[in-house]
């Protein structure tokens, strides 16, 4: 029977089995609005007692649990995969369920904020239709000509590398409300319908490159990025969205794809 | 209260329902209510696999996979819908691939194929590589595959409109579905959707436990529904826990890291699992592992200062293999606990994953009312249902595949049923339910507090009817829960608003939670053996005399309003498997 010992533990592992639970004072400051109350902005602060190693998402809750259970926003899974808790915390797109607390400074006061170019319609929640729109408009299905196989596709192991990275999205809008076009301009596709897109325009099985192409040809395209890298800088899936918009670019000068 | 008319109603937009809907939108009128965005739903955070033995990469067969299914089942699956389960899945993998899912390939360009627990070449010889998988993400896949053709078949979603009634309404002695009445959150305004056909999909109810890898939206809406409006509730008492969840977090580290090489080890470096299941060792069942880690941290071999978690090993493993087979859960490991899985071993424990139990149906998807007596236009898929194709512990894997092959058979019968079926009348005010439901809530003014009252729900479960039971600790949890029930009723919202009152969702949900949960404790009480998940160290074996047979349970109201809980038992339906002692 094989039985290595771990006798040698990393600084890192006993950090994290140390089970003692440390808690700091943080104070987060939560931008509240709720028209069905008034019509005018608040800033409002909150006192926890938290772990630095326990989520923003945990802070929100104890805030919702403890204190003040109007504090309204999305969340689902907890662990950075379902996409609901997209926010702008300390100025940047993050998800709270994947942010933790020591990784942001806490001995400063947090804050938290909707993310930027959507309708805020409660706290932190706001408008997602637009954003969705976007996403439907680009075609994100797999389009094929012909009789179906009766089996599956075949597709090389590298053909299905080609898109690997856009098909993390998980369509938080953390990229698209990061971006300045956006902001100015709410026509814009923005980057995650772009994203989108890329993920079937180079996969090797579709066959309605040109179509999307097309579309996002459009003056509201792919030629409205400016190339900031805010969208890739905010991603949480750390997809290089950037790149992405830049091989769709490519894509549409050399219809080569 | 607006009304609307749809053929079909389908409530929830994860795996089954979706999968469903592109049947349904198709053949029918259809509409697809969800109190999340459809890409939120819990599908999505599946990981490891689908199981189809497509004999991609080595001998397979449907056979194998059926009898494993049935096995893993601790044989109270019903042999019909496995069979059913195991054949239609390599149909369903192929489906999910002509739809566009992008899955792992093997060197000649098929779908590739891993191994997972319970999942055996010629009936347990050996492991067997049977899970269709895309990285460690393929119920992300799954979740935008199938919402992308939705988006293609141009089905018709309500976002963010919660479900809170089923409208049934008798007709010549037999209760029939006249429709259901949703709470939309964006104005807390009421709708009644009448339809000819309803479909629950709405997934699974794990947030009654602390230590889980459920989403915090996972709390059995539609069991808690049905159950409410006199249906059964099936094999409550089968909660599964999955081995590997980080510590005292829950999250899912899938079982695909074990199938690609992964060892669990306790204090001592020992893989300790080769004692407790001599042939398959990591890749035993869930239940069969999650008992012997805990037996690991009772007995003194756990780890970290307070001995409470076992290491999952994946540091044998090239760096390059798990950045292509296992990026996202070794993220998980840096985010969430700052180690790097390349060098370090991961703290895990077990966490409360999935209900093999839920809502009975049939093989066609439909709702049954009792043993045998379906309720014209009701169905249900996926983690809200009990075919049971999972019986006592499910299979990694056959969830996505549950999912698909029975969302797909329920959407496609609940279409035809609505072709061939006239509207049943509405019941005379049928939101009232919901009415006073929603406003009792937000006028209470009652001093208990959700939060509260949730956390020692949750306490008690973990404590009291998680891996190891008995009598004691489930009388414990059935009275806990009855007290919990008690404060529940002066529990108060604080936000009195319409808008996105997500305050009174919690509330609401909360009350499912305590409903389901006490359905958990008394139907485990009740079953004086131990069977796959369900494990009672007063009755430590299984007792095919006395126990062979599914558990139904029924609300019961008392003339004078009290609420009780009748228990009843349906035979497990055996074709070609004799129960055998259950060995990996």
């Amino acid at each position: 029977m094989s039985t290595p010992t771990l006798d040698k533990h990393s600084a890192a592992l006993d950090a994290a089995e140390n089970s003692a639970f440390e808690t700091i004072t943080v104070t987060l400051r939560v931008r509240r609005f709720n028209p069905e109350v008034s019509d005018e902005v608040s800033w409002v602060d909150y006192q926890l007692e938290m772990d630095p190693k326990e989520r923003v998402l945990d802070a929100l809750h104890k805030v919702k649990w403890e204190i003040d259970g109007s504090l309204t926003f999305r969340r689902s899974c907890a662990h950075g995969i379902c996409g609901s808790d997209a926010m702008r915390i300390n100025g940047r797109n993050r998800l709270a369920c994947k942010t933790l607390l020591k990784d942001i400074n806490p001995e400063k006061p947090i804050t938290i904020e909707p993310i930027k170019g959507m309708a805020v319609l409660k706290d932190l929640v706001v408008d997602m239709e637009p954003f969705f729109q976007a996403y439907r408009d680009v075609m994100p299905f797999l389009i094929t000509k012909g009789n179906e196989p009766t089996r599956e596709r075949r597709q090389s192991a590298e053909d299905r590398e080609r898109f690997d990275d856009t098909t993390k999205c998980i369509l938080c809008a953390a990229c698209t409300s990061s971006c300045p076009v956006f902001w100015n301009d709410g026509q814009y596709f923005g980057p995650a319908a772009i994203v989108n897109a890329h993920r079937f325009i180079f996969d090797s099985r579709d066959e309605g490159g040109e179509q999307r192409l097309e579309i996002l040809n459009d003056k509201e395209g792919v030629w409205r990025c400016r190339t900031t890298f805010n969208c890739t800088d905010a991603c949480p899936r750390g997809i290089e969205v950037t790149k992405a918009i830049q091989e769709v670019k490519r894509a549409l000068i050399t219809r080569r794809f | 209260m607006q009304i609307h008319k749809y053929d079909t109603v389908i409530v929830g937009a994860g795996g089954a329902g979706m999968r469903a809907a592109i049947e349904a939108t198709k053949r029918s009128r259809t509409a697809v209510l969800t109190k999340l965005y459809p890409t939120r739903s819990h599908t999505g955070a599946a990981q490891g696999g689908m199981a189809a033995a497509l004999a991609n990469v080595e001998e397979d067969n449907w056979e194998w996979h059926t009898f494993d299914t049935i096995k893993g089942g601790d044989y109270l699956v019903d042999q019909d819908a496995a069979e059913i389960l195991a054949k239609e899945a390599i149909d369903a993998v192929l489906d999910l691939e002509k739809m566009g899912l992008p899955f792992n390939r093997t060197p000649n360009g098929t779908i590739d194929q891993r191994r997972f627990g319970g999942h055996t070449r010629n009936h347990g010889e050996a492991a067997v590589r049977r899970a269709c998988y895309a990285a460690d993400r393929t119920g992300h896949m799954i979740l935008q595959t199938l919402y992308q053709n939705c988006v293609k078949e141009g089905v018709e979603f309500f976002n963010e409109f919660y479900v809170l009634d089923l409208l049934l309404t008798e007709v010549d002695g037999v209760k029939r579905t006249a429709g259901v009445v949703a709470y939309e959150l964006a104005t807390g305004e009421i709708h009644v959707f009448q339809a000819k056909a309803v479909v629950f999909a709405s997934g699974g109810t794990g947030k009654f436990f602390k230590v889980t890898s459920n989403a915090h939206t996972l709390t059995g809406d539609g069991q808690a529904v049905a159950y409410r409006r006199g249906l059964p509730l099936e094999d409550m008492e089968f909660f599964q826990f999955h081995p590997t969840g980080i510590w005292r977090m829950g999250i899912l580290l899938t079982e695909g890291a074990r199938g690609e090489g992964g060892i669990l080890r306790n204090k001592d470096g020992e893989r300790f699992m080769e004692k407790y299941a001599p042939v398959m060792k990591d890749l035993a069942s869930r239940d069969v592992v999650s008992r012997a880690i805990y037996t690991e941290i009772r007995e003194g071999r756990g780890c970290g200062p307070e001995g409470d978690h076992v290491y999952l090993d994946l540091t044998h493993l090239p760096p390059e293999q798990l950045d292509a087979k296992l990026p996202d859960i070794t993220e998980f490991a840096r985010t969430y606990l700052g180690i790097e899985p390349y060098t370090d071993p991961v703290p895990i424990q077990p966490t409360a994953h999935y209900a093999m139990g839920g809502i009975p149906t049939n093989v066609q998807g439909e709702v049954l009312a009792d043993n045998t007596t379906v309720v014209p236009g009701l169905y249900a898929a996926g983690e809200v249902a009990c075919v049971s194709v999972h019986g006592a512990n499910r299979l990694g894997t056959n969830s996505l595949l549950d999912i698909n092959v029975f969302g797909r058979r329920a959407g496609i019968a609940a279409a035809k049923f609505a072709a061939e079926n006239d509207f049943v009348e509405l019941p005379e005010n049928p939101s009232e339910l919901v009415v006073s439901q929603v406003e009792s809530l937000r006028e209470s003014t009652g001093n208990e507090r959700v939060a509260e009252i949730r956390k020692a729900l949750q306490e008690t479960m973990d404590t009291n009817a998680m891996v190891f039971r008995t009598e004691q600790t489930l009388k414990q949890a059935v009275e806990d829960i009855a007290e919990l029930k008690q404060r529940y009723k002066n529990v108060s919202v604080q936000d009195k608003g319409k808008r996105y009152n997500t305050d009174l969702l919690e509330a609401i949900e909360l009350g499912n939670l305590l409903d389901l949960a006490e359905v958990l404790a008394v139907s485990a009480l009740a079953r004086k053996e131990s069977r796959g998940g369900h494990y009672r160290e007063d009755y430590p074996n299984r007792d095919d005399v006395n126990f062979m047979r599914h558990t139904m349970a029924y609300r019961e109201v008392g003339e004078d309003g009290t609420e009780s809980i009748r228990l009843d038992y349906k035979p497990v339906v055996q074709t070609r498997y004799q129960p055998m002692e259950r060995k990996y």
